[in-house]
């Protein structure tokens, strides 16, 4: 009999936490409500510092909230993790020296009541080739691996990573989020941190945007793509009438400083090719995306600006 | 009790030959190179005399195993620097099967430094009885339940990087206060201090080397009390010891 109920998903209610740092209380998390569904793939995306650990600590029960509630699967993280529930890989952590990459896993594998088989965890980790390697001479990627095998051995219901693709090159970043999706296609909950909007785009179903410890924005990934990943057009462009630019197709909106007028496109590809039809003239061309920054900026603007908040 | 979990610990033990042969030479090295020449002289230990190569022979044997059982606390900072006891805070490892698996490699280690100055002890001409052996022995191993325990409560403190000389200093504090190094004077304060140091208490298992009681009340209670506050404050620790490095 299982203790938990894997159909009653995730649910974080108010959580707020803050640390004590030299330059004053440092608030993490200011009010984090979400609720997550059996079999959801969500990606917690926002810059550095937007409190994404922070939220995942307290979802994992590495943290105690100072307010408000964590829900794992129906019951405390800890009655979720005490029942082999819960798979996570934790952010820019190592692994234990002096094994060999399969000893490692099977030391792990024997803390749970229902681990997978070694061999099946080593091959879904995409290990299996560096199974008899000691640890201590893996790469960065092949160590993101094998914690990801370490976070797979159990079997989970519940995958938690945050940053898992940090020390990996673009190659090894595709190959892990296939591994991840074969294993979230058995109806896996899966909650992963990220700061490329790519990421969570390609590989999430659903995208909470984080900023300065809050959610400022919580959605299929479709949507949220849209919100943030506007672009810009920026060109020279004397004595051009600025509301024929705001509507030109793709453009949002427009302004102008001096000569240099400043598009904001919801579809830059449309809005430059009319640019260009209408005003042949227009030089110094730029095109740049807003940059998660930019646009997390502008999601939270009219937000009490407080202190900073450490990675 | 999870014998696979324990044999990969024991496994990592024995794989780390720099700290398994950094823990064993110390103990060994002042041993022969203090009990050598003066193997012969007599120590007069309180209620009796035995011989220094016996005296020093208990003395190193418990050092190293004070030594080895806080080594324990090492391996666990540099587990934390990677992060390590976050991760298996997601695992339903219990904490006492957690402090068992610890405790037993810090053991493991104290066992093959005894043994090693024992050996090294019988080739100096220590003779004594079976029993003696055992005794000594005995009283060794419950002594440095609180080193263990002081290890573990250091591991989960520092970092990897400062654990060392902090191991180090502690060492040296224990053995000589204690009267492991050298013997204490018979009386006064450095005397009456020493007493309420577990180390003390490691000396004076070689007492039974000759039928002599080891501890009295005292020593029972000096080594029950330590172990009682660092073992506490060690768990208090474990649970707090969660945050990110």
């Amino acid at each position: 009999m299982r203790t938990h109920d894997v159909d009653q998903g995730i649910a974080l209610r108010s959580l707020v936490k803050s640390f004590p740092s030299a330059k004053g209380r440092v608030h993490a998390v200011r009010g984090v409500d979400l609720t997550i569904g059996k079999g959801e793939t969500v990606a917690l995306l926002g810059p550095n510092g937007a409190g994404k650990s922070t939220t995942i600590d307290m979802l994992l029960g590495l943290t105690e909230p100072d307010a408000g509630e964590v829900a794992v699967f129906g019951g405390t993280p800890q009655r979720a993790i005490a029942a082999g529930a819960i798979g996570a890989m934790l952010q820019s952590g190592g692994v234990l020296k002096d094994l060999t990459v399969r000893e490692l896993v099977a030391m792990m594998g024997s803390l749970y009541p229902n681990p997978l088989p070694l061999q099946e965890v080593l091959e879904l980790a995409g290990i299996s080739d560096i199974a008899d390697r000691m640890t201590a001479k893996l790469s960065g990627g092949q160590t993101q691996r094998v914690r990801f095998a370490v976070a797979l051995v159990s079997n989970p219901d519940l995958l938690v990573l945050d940053e898992p693709t940090v020390a990996m090159d673009v190659e090894a970043r595709r190959e892990f989020w296939a591994t991840m999706r074969r294993f979230s296609a058995a109806g896996k909950t899966v909650v992963f941190a990220t700061h490329y909007l790519e990421e969570a785009d390609a590989y999430a179903d659903r995208i909470v945007l984080m900023a300065r410890g809050r959610i400022v924005a919580d959605g299929p990934s479709t949507e949220i793509k849209a919100r943030v990943g506007s672009r810009t057009i920026r060109a020279t462009l004397p004595g051009a009438a600025i509301d024929d630019l705001a509507a030109l197709p793709g453009v949002g909106s427009a302004e102008a400083h001096g000569d240099t007028v400043i598009l904001s496109c919801t579809d830059s590809d449309a809005a430059i090719r009319a640019l260009l039809e209408k005003h042949p003239d227009a030089r110094d061309i730029e095109i740049t995306g807003a940059g998660l920054e930019q646009a997390f900026l502008a999601l939270t603007t009219g937000d009490d600006v407080e202190e900073d908040v450490p990675a | 009790m999870n014998v696979t979990y324990l044999r990969f610990e024991l496994l990592r033990l024995f794989r780390n030959r720099r700290f398994f042969v950094f823990s064993l030479v110390m103990p060994l090295g002042l041993y022969l190179a203090i009990a050598g020449p003066n193997r012969d002289e007599r120590v007069d230990i309180g209620s009796g005399e035995i011989r220094f190569r016996l005296f020093y022979m208990v003395s190193m044997a418990g050092y190293g195993a004070m030594v080895a059982a806080r080594g324990a606390g090492a391996r666990v900072a540099m587990e934390r620097s990677v992060g390590w006891n976050r991760q298996l805070r997601l695992t339903p490892l219990s904490p006492a099967m957690y402090f068992t698996a610890k405790v037993l490699t810090g053991y493991a280690m104290a066992c093959a430094s005894i043994a090693l100055i024992y050996a090294a002890g019988i080739s100096f001409g220590v003779r004594i009885h079976g029993e003696h052996w055992a005794q000594t022995t005995a009283f060794i191993l419950i002594a440095i339940i609180p080193f263990a325990a002081l290890g573990l409560l250091a591991g989960h403190l520092m970092t990897a990087d400062s654990i060392g000389p902090a191991i180090g200093g502690a060492g040296a504090f224990f053995g000589i206060l204690g009267g492991i190094w050298f013997p204490l004077p018979q009386d006064g304060f450095m005397h009456e201090f020493g007493q309420s140091l577990p180390s003390y208490w490691i000396a004076q298992a070689s007492h039974t080397a000759y039928g002599g009681e080891a501890w009295p009340l005292r020593g029972w209670l000096v080594v029950a009390v330590w172990t009682a506050v660092i073992a506490a404050l060690t768990v208090k620790i474990y649970q707090r010891d969660t945050a990110r490095a």
